[in-house]
């Protein structure tokens, strides 16, 4: 966050707001990403690989 | 066996666990385009078959995230095209991003930031978060959407300044409170994150 400060000092602070702003969207983001991984979909891949092992 | 299966099935297995560790990012993506969570994930589960099924097709090595993701978002356009029209569908999606706000203990800055995010074009929506949640460059952005590099830059940066604008001025109140200061509480929280670290 720390960056050298320009001449203008709405400039800096819309840079402040808009950083903000990524560091929320980026942990609404992540929220899900860390959630666990449902079963439902391991079994998918499991069932999937399963089936081409029959076939091969 | 010969060879030639041998190294099909290696194949097959780098391909899945690639796959596998890819889940996680698919889903958080389909949550942002879905809104509703249990339809976020059939959403997720429908791409991954996709991606299992056209597995031939991807060259190992190169991006898997991106061609993923660009499976589950096209999955995700031509299920709405199917189904409903597509002015009635900004409206309900737009709705069911705000409905899947249901906890009373989120944070207020991240109920708002999710309230401002519905409110955006969906076109502008999506490449901001592929860009400033997801992790992509502009260039694979635009290769997910199906788009120039260009119109990604210019969707991304009027999707911020919309949204800026959103918190910034409250053009929606939460529960009769105070409109206008989830940009104050989304800077405070910056702050903090930051000293924190």
């Amino acid at each position: 966050m720390k960056r050298p400060r320009s001449k203008s000092p709405t400039l800096d602070e819309a840079r402040l707001r808009q950083q903000a702003i990524g560091v929320k969207l980026r942990q609404m983001f992540e929220e899900v990403v860390n959630e666990p991984v449902p079963d439902a979909f391991l079994d998918i891949l499991r069932r999937a690989d399963q089936r081409r092992s029959e076939e091969a | 066996m010969g060879s030639a299966p041998r190294a099909a099935s290696d194949r097959d297995e780098t391909f899945r666990s690639e796959l596998a560790e890819l889940i996680p990012h698919l889903r958080a993506f389909a949550r942002t385009l879905c809104g509703d969570p249990v339809a976020a994930d059939d959403l997720a589960q429908d791409a991954m078959l996709k991606a299992w099924a056209a597995r031939e097709s991807f060259e190992l090595g190169t991006n898997m995230k991106a061609w993923t993701f660009m499976i589950l978002r096209n999955q995700f356009y031509s299920e709405r095209r199917r189904s409903w029209r597509q002015s009635q569908l900004d409206q309900d999606a737009a709705e069911r991003t705000l409905v899947a706000v249901d906890d009373p203990e989120a944070p207020i800055a991240l109920d708002e930031l999710r309230q401002g995010l519905a409110m955006l074009p969906a076109e502008q929506r999506e490449a901001l978060i592929l860009v400033g949640a997801g992790g992509f460059a502009y260039e694979e952005a635009a290769e997910i959407c199906d788009c120039a590099v260009g119109t990604v830059k210019s969707r991304v940066s009027r999707a911020r300044r919309a949204l800026q604008g959103i918190l910034e001025n409250g053009t929606y109140g939460r529960d009769g409170g105070e409109a206008g200061d989830a940009m104050a509480a989304i800077l405070a929280e910056a702050e903090r994150l930051s000293h924190s670290r």
